[in-house]
């Protein structure tokens, strides 16, 4: 035995005398498994050539096969990983190995390590189908282990590797890994919560590799919503926007009655629900997506904004509409009275869901989230749901003029940004206006001048709108002189947008004031005064 | 069959006087101690003699938990401990350990010193009350005794509101407190894990309402406000020393910081002085915006709100005044609101709700002529406006506190009866749960199915799990082993390893029986062809 392996390290050294060998010596040496831990250690600072690396790979295993302690054992199936991950090195000679050992190791931790390289081994021969396959099986068959490390990493290795074209080299896939979809789903009811997350992952994983996940993992995926861990529902929550995504037209039943909808409806309503989730990773990440979800029905949508208010088992207006009832009926600034509020309309009792509809103001509870990731989150959701519908956009409107008044200037800005986004949408009211006017004293200079850009391509719809408009901004000017050049690029824009509204206010601001004419449409030089 | 009962002696079908009494697993506890605003007799405290007709309380009460420091839940806390005699722990949180004496003081004095009322708790009471709390922090679980612990959630609502899990074994009882879903400018929302208690016992103040979005709500406020300043008019809003003070308080500060007012604003009386002292000390129990920035600036240091003097209120020019108490019922706001009710440039804003009878509610209900003391009759010139910050949940905060903490049973207190009937029939749609809603001094018993822990050795689940291939979680599996029920515990065990510790030896039963056969054969060829058959 000696002999041999003097001999092996003879010949290794003949051909690179240096790495390989001086870390046989090393390991050799090495009296106790902390030594040859302390030598790994030192050993994987040093980078590698390309040409040694076969050599010292040898070693390496050589050494795994005699090893006892499992953190050594464990220090090795890194390094192994680590060394086939080198440019250059085909590491199909080292697998076979890998799983060889992968078939005697009892420890739970060195085997996932193992799994772990040979993940890094396929993800290298991704071209290579019959070996993909072998290292699912491989896979599939630890997925039994009791270590949640281990199952944890099999499902990634499904989730990386995994078949993704179907029908090619079917006779072989229908056996071990007949449906990967399959084997994984299993795992969506785990015991362990790091498992079901990783069973999640690794669904998503395959979908961005390119294959078509079935719709049935749809109900599945529903139930992990109301998982007791964090991380698996917000995976869950990925996963659903996924399908929806996938599936949008298709239709599913609504439990608990007979009628059905459109399944991106359906997950828009769930993911929705999960805006008011108890832990902000997944609320911030719900938010996130419903942005990105532009089929869903226009109702649905606008339901968002609304929480349904009722009071007293009667329906009652909401604010915003109370506003704009009172703009309509000329009487603006008249103040709200005592029990003004008080329920009109009869509703049925019935018909009332307090959360069953899901989708249920989901963005105002967004909005008013108390953490500023979340709102900025649901800010920038109604951003790009609002691009993609006008209705929308205009129902909005009111929300992200609310949030001109955070607290956080990063959320102010934020929605001064997406107002500005939409603006093509939308016509600023007067009581609006005012508000976003009133963003104008705002001491940050960042807020200023996103907010000048914004009134560069707004629309006001009356005469009263723009003169407060101007002179506000003027009055601005005198306040921070810093901001000159950009309120001057913003009069000349919101002039030449208004042409018609401004022309009668032109007498007046001619006569006001000789500087006071730069609004005016024909004058496109502003700078003149 | 294991039960938990509850009895509300307060606060049942009711708003105010909080008080309910709970027996889980042979421990009875007692949760809140409020008085009622609208009595002024007997009825204002809750009726101790219930609890025991004649015994001590100390020996039948194992522990008192107070959720926040509002009067209507730890009001009649002195009354109780001193004057009925308790001597158990009193748990509560931190802040409300530390404000709730000064508004007990403050209570004491209006009763004692204004009104003339003998044979109430005086100030000693107070300190030797608050000698028996115990401060306990958020998220900490607390051992009462070694089988019951209870455990503090964050609730919202006021400064150091807290949801109490109350645990004995399996058993558990979730008491919400009043709490508040949404966050506001100071402090966060209510937070619960899935602890999913046998019990929510859950605050209902707004069972049928849904709230629009607070930020309009806000935005209403301040533009009044602004207007009314810009005009040169005064603005009084007439609050209670604590809660919605210090939120429309920062609403304005950063409003008037944003907006580079130079109106003076002004708050009254020296008790919310020590009260913003507390705020500032307990930053941790505030909202995320408000813990991120007091290293830079403390958000309850105010730099444009300074302490009212009774003379400033004639000052000509615009200011702001927050003055209590909150229904102008008597005191500072009634007499600022006097000086200022002629003018119609002045505003009172009302945040909150008024009790009937009071100058606030009659304000609100349109009079625009009252008559005070001494039939003298003052008009009314000023605006009126009513803006609701009130921080209870609602409907759908409920809701949602329910869907989050997946209870088994949920019962309605602090609320209106008629209310709370629409809400229960909700829940119980909803969440497929049942729902309960006693009245005062009415038992609600509530049978639970509490799961038994029993010890498995980890040898025996090891080779018992290695039988299985797939752990299945929603199945539940067979095992073999043995059940040593012992000092009160329960253990699994390998048959080989309970014989062992038992000292017993393995007997083996054989089970015999004797077949008569017929059969013509010799003996041992029947013998042969008898096992020759078994052997096929």
């Amino acid at each position: 035995q000696q002999q041999h392996e003097d001999l092996s390290a003879k010949k290794l050294r003949l051909t690179k005398p240096s790495k390989s060998a001086a870390l046989h010596v090393d390991l050799c040496k090495a009296t106790s498994p902390a030594d040859a831990l302390q030598y790994l250690l030192q050993f994987a600072r040093k980078p590698v050539e390309v040409e040694s690396v076969e050599g010292v790979v040898r070693i390496l295993l050589e050494h795994y096969y005699k090893e006892n302690d499992a953190s050594v054992r464990l220090k090795i199936a890194s390094l192994l990983g680590l060394l086939s991950k080198t440019a250059g090195f085909s590491p199909d000679c080292i697998m076979d190995d890998a799983i060889n050992t992968l078939q005697n190791e009892k420890s739970h931790q060195v085997l996932a390590q193992l799994l772990d390289t040979l993940l890094v081994i396929g993800t290298k021969l991704t071209e290579n189908p019959s070996v993909r396959m072998r290292l699912v099986e491989v896979a599939c068959k630890h997925l039994t282990d009791s270590s949640h490390g281990v199952r944890n990493k099999c499902l990634q290795l499904i989730g990386c590797l995994g078949p993704v074209e179907k029908g090619v080299a079917k006779e072989v896939e229908s056996q071990a890994a007949k449906d990967v979809q399959k084997i994984i789903g299993d795992h969506f009811n785990d015991q362990d919560p790091r498992v079901r997350t990783a069973a999640i992952k690794a669904m998503l994983q395959l979908h961005e590799r390119g294959l078509k996940l079935q719709q049935a993992i749809y109900s599945q995926a529903c139930k992990l919503l109301a998982d007791d861990y964090e991380q698996v529902r917000s995976a869950a929550v990925q996963l659903i926007w996924v399908l929806s995504q996938l599936y949008p037209e298709s239709i599913v039943p609504i439990p608990s009655s007979n009628e059905e909808i459109r399944l991106v409806d359906d997950a828009f309503g769930k993911i929705c629900h999960m805006v008011s989730d108890g832990s902000w990773v997944v609320r911030v990440q719900a938010a996130k997506l419903l942005g990105s979800m532009q089929q869903v029905s226009s109702h649905f949508l606008e339901q968002t904004l609304d929480k349904k208010l009722m009071s007293d088992l009667r329906r009652k207006r909401t604010a915003h509409e109370r506003a704009k009832e009172l703009y309509s009926s000329g009487e603006f600034s008249s103040g709200r009275k005592w029990g003004d509020d008080a329920p009109k309309e009869e509703i049925d009792t019935g018909a009332v869901n307090l959360i069953e509809s899901g989708a249920c103001g989901a963005f105002v509870h967004g909005l008013e989230d108390e953490m500023y990731e979340v709102r900025i989150a649901a800010v920038e959701a109604l951003c790009m749901l609002a691009q993609s519908s006008p209705s929308f956009a205009e129902k909005c409107l009111d929300f992200l003029v609310d949030m001109f008044n955070d607290e956080i200037e990063e959320v102010r800005l934020q929605s001064i940004h997406t107002m500005r986004k939409i603006s093509n949408n939308i016509t600023l009211r007067e009581d609006q206006l005012d508000t976003v006017l009133a963003v104008l004293e705002d001491s940050s200079r960042d807020i200023r001048e996103a907010l000048h850009e914004l009134l560069c391509c707004t629309n006001v719809s009356t005469k009263e709108g723009i003169h407060l408009a101007l002179v506000e901004l003027l009055k601005n000017l005198t306040k921070y002189p810093t901001d000159r050049e950009s309120i001057w690029k913003c009069l000349k824009f919101l002039g030449s947008r208004h042409p018609t509204l401004v022309l009668p206010l032109v007498p007046e601001l001619l006569s006001t004031h000789p500087f006071f004419d730069t609004p005016e449409p024909d004058m496109d030089d502003p700078a003149c005064i | 069959m294991p039960e938990i009962k509850v009895t509300p002696l307060g606060a049942g079908q009711d708003v105010g006087r909080s008080c309910i009494l709970v027996s889980i697993a042979g421990k009875n506890v007692m949760l809140d101690c409020g008085m009622h605003m609208g009595y002024n007799d007997d009825r204002r405290f809750p009726d101790f003699s219930y609890i025991t007709q004649n015994g001590r309380l100390t020996d039948f009460l194992d522990c008192v938990i107070i959720s926040h420091f509002h009067l209507d839940h730890c009001g009649a806390l002195p009354y109780f401990s001193e004057m009925v005699g308790y001597d158990g722990p009193i748990y509560m949180t931190h802040p409300t350990k530390a404000i709730c004496p000064i508004l007990l003081e403050d209570y004491r004095k209006i009763t004692v010193d204004k009104k003339g009322e003998t044979n109430f708790f005086t100030s000693q009471m107070i300190k030797d009350c608050m000698k028996k709390v115990v401060a306990v922090h958020l998220h900490q679980t607390v051992q009462v005794d070694e089988e019951l612990e209870i455990k503090a959630y964050y609730a919202g609502h006021v400064l150091g509101a807290a949801m109490f899990q109350i645990k004995v074994g399996c058993e558990s009882v979730v008491y919400t407190g009043d709490y508040n879903m949404t966050p506001d400018r100071h402090l966060g929302a209510a937070w619960i894990d899935k602890c999913r208690p046998d019990l929510l016992i859950s605050e209902s103040t707004y069972a049928t309402t849904i709230r629009d979005s607070k930020r309009c709500r806000e935005r209403d406020f301040l533009k009044k406000v602004h207007e009314t300043v810009e005009r040169g008019g005064k603005v009084l809003i007439p609050v209670f020393a604590l809660g919605r003070a210090q939120e429309l308080c920062i609403l304005l500060e950063t409003f008037w910081e944003r907006m580079n007012l130079k109106a003076p604003i002004y708050f009254s009386t020296g008790l919310t002085e020590k009260a913003n002292h507390y705020y500032k000390l307990f930053i941790t129990w505030t909202n995320q915006k408000i813990r991120k920035t007091f290293v830079q600036r403390n958000m309850f240091e105010f730099k444009h709100i300074k302490a009212f003097d009774r003379a400033f209120a004639d000052n000509p020019g615009p200011m702001v005044v927050f003055a209590t108490p909150g229904m102008l019922h008597a005191g500072q706001s009634l007499q600022i609101f006097r000086k200022w009710a002629g003018n119609e440039k002045n505003m009172v804003i009302m945040p909150g709700y008024c009790v009937q009878g009071t100058v606030g509610h009659k304000i609100l209900s349109g009079q625009r002529k009252l008559e005070m003391e001494g039939r003298q009759i003052l008009e009314v010139k000023m605006q009126v406006e009513y803006m609701s910050f009130s921080a209870h949940a609602d409907a759908k905060g409920i809701m949602q506190l329910i869907r989050q903490a997946e209870p088994r049973n949920v019962l309605l207190v602090h609320g209106e009866a008629k209310k709370m009937e629409f809400l229960k029939q909700k829940i119980e749609q909803e969440f497929h749960v049942s729902c309960y809603m006693p009245a005062n001094g009415e038992t609600t018993t509530i049978f639970t199915n509490p799961s038994i822990p029993v010890d498995i050795s980890l040898g025996l689940l090891k080779r018992e799990t290695a039988i299985g291939l797939l752990p299945d979680v929603k199945k539940p599996k067979l095992m073999h082993g043995t059940l040593i029920m012992k000092d009160n515990s329960f253990r699994l065990v390998s048959p080989e390893q309970a014989l062992k510790e038992l000292g017993l030896a393995e007997h083996q039963l054989r089970f015999t029986c004797r077949v008569h056969i017929q059969d013509p054969r010799k003996e041992h060829e029947t013998v042969l062809r008898v096992y020759n058959h078994l052997k096929g």
